[in-house]
């Protein structure tokens, strides 16, 4: 089987801090691959580099055929990604994020109106299509994110805890409409969790990392069987350890806490 | 060509929507306009320069202009803040026409404005000396918010946070505006201040509006225009450069 993403020797370092630490893995055409790891693990960083958005310090990296760095608008045009932070413009309607996407996806537009009602409906957002999205609850942002990055049915697609903060009923809908676009148009599905029995249920391949360094690979299945534990999480508590790490905040969530802090004072 | 127009038209629509932000970005050019130009009035007629509302207002013109512009140059801190710029950044398009559609974008925003400041003050009693010449006006307008648009983004693309933004204001927004003759004329200044006039872009730009507007210049159209174009390519061409840089 081909691969759809390969990472050889990736290293990224920020000052005296390793970020990502000499990790290497492939990410198979079609299937279901989660990338676990405690927080500050490495994850994100990992993704930023495997989507063109952050600059390896070292290592190689081929998505879809193509080096992120040498060729990022070819890497750019395969991959759909839900941020692990929002990233929708909060002055404009829920439907204009959607066009928007749309057309800087390049989506022809008879294609695009269609796709956007069918996407809307399907998070049950296609009534709020004329809200701003600064009136929307962490859940809708949420689950208009997901639509949003399905719409120009990329052959990748990166979700970096995208069940993050929804309910259960959500969850299962839009696992199943993943699983369903999955098999139907072999969208290889890359994603993040920290929910250990959802991981287990939806992927087929999985990755441990931490310190920056991958620590297992292979099945649900796999892993409690190499660990000799009776279930995905205590398989992950064991290669993990059970220390709660800290993560420094950035200068964008020190940036949030203002813009917070002005909102507040506006209202 | 449909990036550029989208990027532009989500600069306009949130510009429209932000009422606040419209009226708000109002009140320091009119407070200049209306203390400055009744307040030093006498004075300026005494020494024999004329009417100074007349002189005044293509500097209050350019000074919204820069604010503005500059500000929405800046937004793209915000983006980044409220992660909208992550979006634009991995979709499969060039960098280049992005930055260039919010440059255009800003710098419309910025020239609405400046139009906006130029009527209230024709409320005031400011007379252009000839309407012909607004079209050309509002072309050197749009030139000198591209300009400043491009420094916005240029530098908010190497910036991390708003941290840095009161030190732009007050060592380089300030200064700019100050030193372009926006509120003073350029002529029988001390050596040590002609040196920064010269090399401020925006008093080209004030130069030009008060040569189409009250049909009095300094430098004159032709080297306005001159240097204007190449700043402004040259920030572009920086702007853009630094744009694709941006890593999050």
């Amino acid at each position: 089987m081909e691969n759809i993403a390969e990472v050889r020797n990736l290293v990224k370092r920020f000052g005296d801090f390793t970020a990502v630490n000499n990790i290497s893995f492939d990410v198979k055409k079609g299937e279901t691959f989660a990338f676990l790891g405690p927080n500050g693990a490495g994850k994100s960083t990992t993704i930023k580099m495997l989507t063109t958005l952050l600059r390896p310090t070292r290592g190689e990296i081929i998505v879809d055929g193509h080096n992120p760095m040498k060729e990022p608008e070819k890497v750019r045009r395969s991959f759909g990604i839900v941020f692990q932070d929002p990233s929708l413009d909060d002055e404009l309607t829920a439907k204009e994020n959607m066009e928007f996407h749309g057309v800087l996806y390049g989506v022809p537009s008879r294609l695009r109106k269609a796709r956007i009602e069918e996407l809307m409906n399907f998070v049950e957002l296609w009534d709020r299509r004329d809200s701003l999205v600064k009136e929307f609850s962490g859940g809708m942002k949420r689950r208009l994110e997901i639509a949003r990055g399905l719409l120009h049915h990329p052959k990748l697609i990166f979700l970096d805890e995208p069940t993050l903060g929804l309910d259960p009923q959500t969850r299962n809908h839009m696992w199943s409409y993943l699983q369903d676009l999955n098999k139907k148009e072999g969208i290889t599905v890359f994603f993040t969790t920290h929910y250990m029995e959802e991981a287990a249920r939806i992927a087929e391949r999985i990755a441990i990392i931490d310190h920056g360094v991958i620590v297992a690979t292979g099945s649900a299945d796999e892993l409690t069987r190499q660990t000799g534990t009776a279930s995905l999480e205590d398989a992950f508590l064991k290669l993990t350890g059970y220390t709660i790490r800290e993560e420094e905040s950035s200068a964008t969530d020190r940036l949030r806490t203002l813009g917070r802090a002005w909102a507040g004072r506006r209202r | 060509m449909k990036i550029v127009y989208i990027m532009w038209l989500r600069e306009l629509k949130r510009y429209f929507r932000s009422k606040s932000r419209i009226v708000g970005s109002l009140g320091q050019p009119l407070l200049f306009l209306l203390a400055l130009g009744y307040g030093l009035g006498s004075v300026f007629r005494a020494a024999g320069q004329g009417n100074y509302f007349q002189f005044l207002v293509p500097g209050i013109v350019g000074m919204s202009i820069i604010f503005s512009a500059i500000f929405s140059g800046i937004q793209i801190i915000w983006d980044r803040q409220f992660g909208f710029l992550k979006e634009t950044l991995v979709a499969p398009v060039s960098r280049l026409n992005i930055m260039i559609g919010r440059t255009l974008g800003g710098a419309t925003v910025a020239t609405i404005q400046g139009v906006i400041v130029l009527f209230i003050s024709m409320a005031f009693g400011f007379r252009p000396s000839n309407w012909w010449l607004f079209p050309v006006a509002l072309v050197f307008m749009l030139l000198v918010a591209l300009l400043f648009t491009a420094l916005g983004t240029g530098i908010a693309s190497v910036l991390e946070d708003m941290q840095g933004f009161q030190l732009i204001m007050n060592f380089l927004v300030m200064p700019i505006f100050f030193l372009s003759g926006a509120l003073f004329p350029l002529s029988g200044l001390p050596h040590i201040l002609t040196g920064f006039t010269i090399v401020d872009p925006l008093s080209y730009g004030i130069d030009s509006f008060r040569a189409l507007l009250v049909g009095a210049a300094h430098f004159g159209l032709g080297l306005d225009f001159t240097v204007l174009t190449v700043v402004t390519a040259a920030f572009l061409v920086a702007g853009s450069y630094l744009f694709s840089r941006i890593q999050v």
